[in-house]
């Protein structure tokens, strides 16, 4: 079997499934626990919407307090990019559509080219700031640098392919890439971020919906602030 | 370590707390170290439910707390990181219930949670901790910091692992009813004098009431122009009142300290004082963290839904001034106002005290960030009990002293009389010539 081959195949499938596995076990293991129930009077008798408000407050930066001003416009600098470069490059809307059949419009290509660059260059410097602050090297641990090799990784390696324009017409794999090496490489090192985002602090990329809802829930039962 | 008389009160410090220990004793019983663990370890996940497990899956190691966070701001010093102070709860967690429990124990755990280690956190879980919750603000996962620290410390009361003052302050409460000494005799004789020496009725065990005013043992013992303010405003409104002695004492050392049986027999006292005279309200003192114990905890404690409102005092005059029952003079001066974290940020009641400041016409000048963000004193949760943590308490306190100074306010008031207590320590410490003032006096000398 070509490395290729491998990558499309059986690798992308055992990656995925440990991803969709771990996360549902991830999910469960949170979900398992009892709600702690609560008798007080609520200050508000609406807390329903709570939850998502807490979702949607929590992604602007927060209101009165100071934060590390430099590295939270770095963290949506590169998470920004990274959800450009995921969901509307080309080759990976052809990808998914390829696999979950659906598709949507894809920015052009120096944009891609622009935001990878800016993501890479954020996850450098988020690397060197988690390296060099006191605060981030005493709350830091193998989990913390793992997953920034395995988000970096995919970048990497994308951008080692892009040395040509891709336009998948209709959007199927192409038969004959560029190089199958370097493409192969790309995917696997994609499904090395697969099956480690279940394990560590990747996963926040799904469980930060239930930390700002469970927080938002019980703190809009008593008016606190979040 | 548990003799009384080997914790006798310092009444003359600025800070009432016991006097500062001859030799200090943080370790409670004669457990084992392995004992300790393992009841730690029992104690943090007896509490384990979907909140908390969610926020220990989902830190990112941002360190964003650590600059909310007064304690690591005015020390630069990052063991003082909020999350950080729960790493040893997190290890318990990841390698005791986690969802990778056992891949953790097998690959790529730390070395299990030790005894040393919980020592070493005690200062973090409890020196350096106000639980102020302005971590939350900052954290971009909503994670409840101050909320896990109060499950990490019923952890470390279970290990006996709790700071000397704060334990001896705690027991003397839950054998005394007061952890301050103010006991049903010496709450008799206060009001007694009181009373007399201010002329003015306070009623103390009517067997019915409207309303039941609980007290906190600072007011008791160190401002008791609180108790004659609240006898006064609420003679003025015509309540049908009562304090009892069978139910008085509103500061929570069970639950600053870490021990749930000693909060539930704390909060339980409240509230079979008030069932016992038949109030429709139980009114909180001028007191953060017994707002949050009683208001947000006690209807969970008594296992059922309180069968009356609860309403810090603030609140209580904010109502009556809406409603017109209470009638205000205008006080002409400018005033800024600290708001108490656990009645403001974390207890919702963040309007009530500028409702009554605007009722005296005072020119309000805030505090930036104020309200919900507003920097914590430095001495809740306990903090300002242990004489340990002085130190850091005082650093802390420097932000309260630029703020006021920099509000330009004439005069300084806050609806927290622990605060009050930790303003005139810090003022104390620092020769500062400002003092915080009582809302809830200043209405009383405002009674129109």
């Amino acid at each position: 079997m070509e490395l290729l081959e491998f990558a499309r195949g059986p690798a992308l499938a055992a990656s995925a499934a440990v991803c969709a596995l771990g996360i549902a076990w991830r999910l469960y293991a949170i979900f398992r626990r009892p709600v702690r129930s609560d008798l007080s009077e609520p200050r508000h008798a609406e807390v329903g919407a709570a939850g998502w408000r807490a979702i949607l407050v929590k992604m602007l930066p927060p209101k009165d307090v100071k934060v590390r001003g430099a590295s939270m416009t770095n963290a949506y600098v590169w998470h920004i990019g990274l959800a450009v470069v995921v969901f509307g490059f080309a080759p990976h809307i052809g990808f998914i559509e390829r696999h979950l059949g659906i598709r949507w419009p894809a920015l052009p290509d120096p944009v891609m080219y622009f935001a990878a660059a800016v993501t890479i260059v954020g996850l450098l410097a988020a690397l060197v700031e988690r390296l060099t602050d006191r605060v981030l090297r005493a709350l830091s641990g193998f989990d913390d640098y793992a997953s920034w090799i395995v988000t970096l990784l995919p970048l990497a390696t994308g951008m080692a392919l892009i040395e040509r324009p891709y336009h998948p017409q209709p959007p199927v794999a192409p038969a004959l890439p560029t190089d199958p090496t370097l493409l192969a490489v790309h995917l696997l090192s994609f499904e090395l971020l697969l099956v480690w985002l279940p394990f560590g602090k990747l996963a926040h990329a799904v469980l930060v919906f239930v930390s700002r809802w469970r927080t938002g829930v019980e703190f809009a039962r008593k008016g606190a602030a979040l | 370590m548990t003799a009384p008389a080997a914790h006798p009160l310092d009444f003359d410090a600025p800070r009432f707390t016991i006097r500062r220990p001859a030799v200090r004793h943080d370790e409670q019983g004669g457990a084992s170290d392995a004992e300790r663990v393992a009841r730690a370890t029992q104690a943090f996940l007896r509490e384990l439910d979907r909140s908390v497990a969610a926020w220990m899956e989902s830190c990112v190691r941002c360190g964003h707390c650590a600059e909310a966070y007064h304690f690591y701001v005015t020390t630069g010093d990052p063991r003082y990181t909020p999350i950080r102070k729960l790493e040893p709860f997190r290890e318990i967690y990841r390698r005791e219930a986690g969802p990778f429990a056992w891949l953790h124990r097998l690959f790529w755990s730390k070395a299990r949670v030790s005894a040393a280690q919980l020592r070493e956190w005690q200062e973090l879980l409890y020196d350096a901790c106000t639980m102020c919750g302005r971590c939350t603000l900052a954290c971009p996962m909503a994670i409840d910091i101050a909320g896990l620290v109060a499950r990490a410390r019923h952890a470390m009361f279970a290990a006996g692992l709790v700071p000397h003052e704060l334990w001896a302050v705690a027991e003397r409460a839950e054998r005394e009813g007061s952890p301050l000494g103010a006991t049903p005799k010496v709450l008799a004789e206060r009001i007694a004098w009181l009373a007399e020496e201010h002329g003015v009725a306070i009623p103390l065990d009517r067997a019915e009431a409207d309303v039941l005013v609980a007290l906190s043992s600072i007011e008791i013992m160190k401002y008791p122009a609180s108790i004659v303010a609240v006898a006064k405003i609420l003679g003025r409104m015509g309540v049908a009142w009562t304090l009892r002695s069978d139910g008085y004492e509103a500061t929570n050392f069970g639950l600053l300290s870490g021990n749930l049986e000693w909060q539930r027999d704390m909060s339980l006292r409240l509230i079979r004082a008030a069932l016992a005279c038949g109030a429709k309200t139980l009114v909180l003192p001028e007191c953060g963290h017994a707002y949050g114990a009683m208001r947000w905890d006690g209807a969970n404690v008594y296992g059922a839904a309180l069968p009356f409102r609860v309403l810090h005092i603030t609140e209580y005059l904010a109502e009556a001034l809406r409603e017109g029952r209470l009638k205000l003079r205008p006080l002409r001066a400018s005033m800024t106002f600290h708001d108490p974290c656990q009645l403001a940020r974390r207890g919702g009641a963040t309007a009530a005290p500028r409702e009554i400041l605007a009722a005296l016409g005072v020119e309000l000048r805030e505090m930036p960030p104020a309200g919900d963000a507003n920097w914590c004193c430095g001495g809740g949760g306990g903090v300002v009990t242990m004489h340990r943590a002085d130190d850091l308490r005082y650093r802390a306190f420097e932000i309260k002293m630029r703020q006021v100074e920099a509000s330009g306010a004439e005069r300084a008031t806050t609806s927290c009389s622990n605060c009050r207590l930790t303003f005139d320590d810090g003022a104390a410490h620092f020769g500062w010539g400002r003092r915080i003032e009582s809302l809830l006096e200043l209405v009383a000398e405002q009674l129109d």
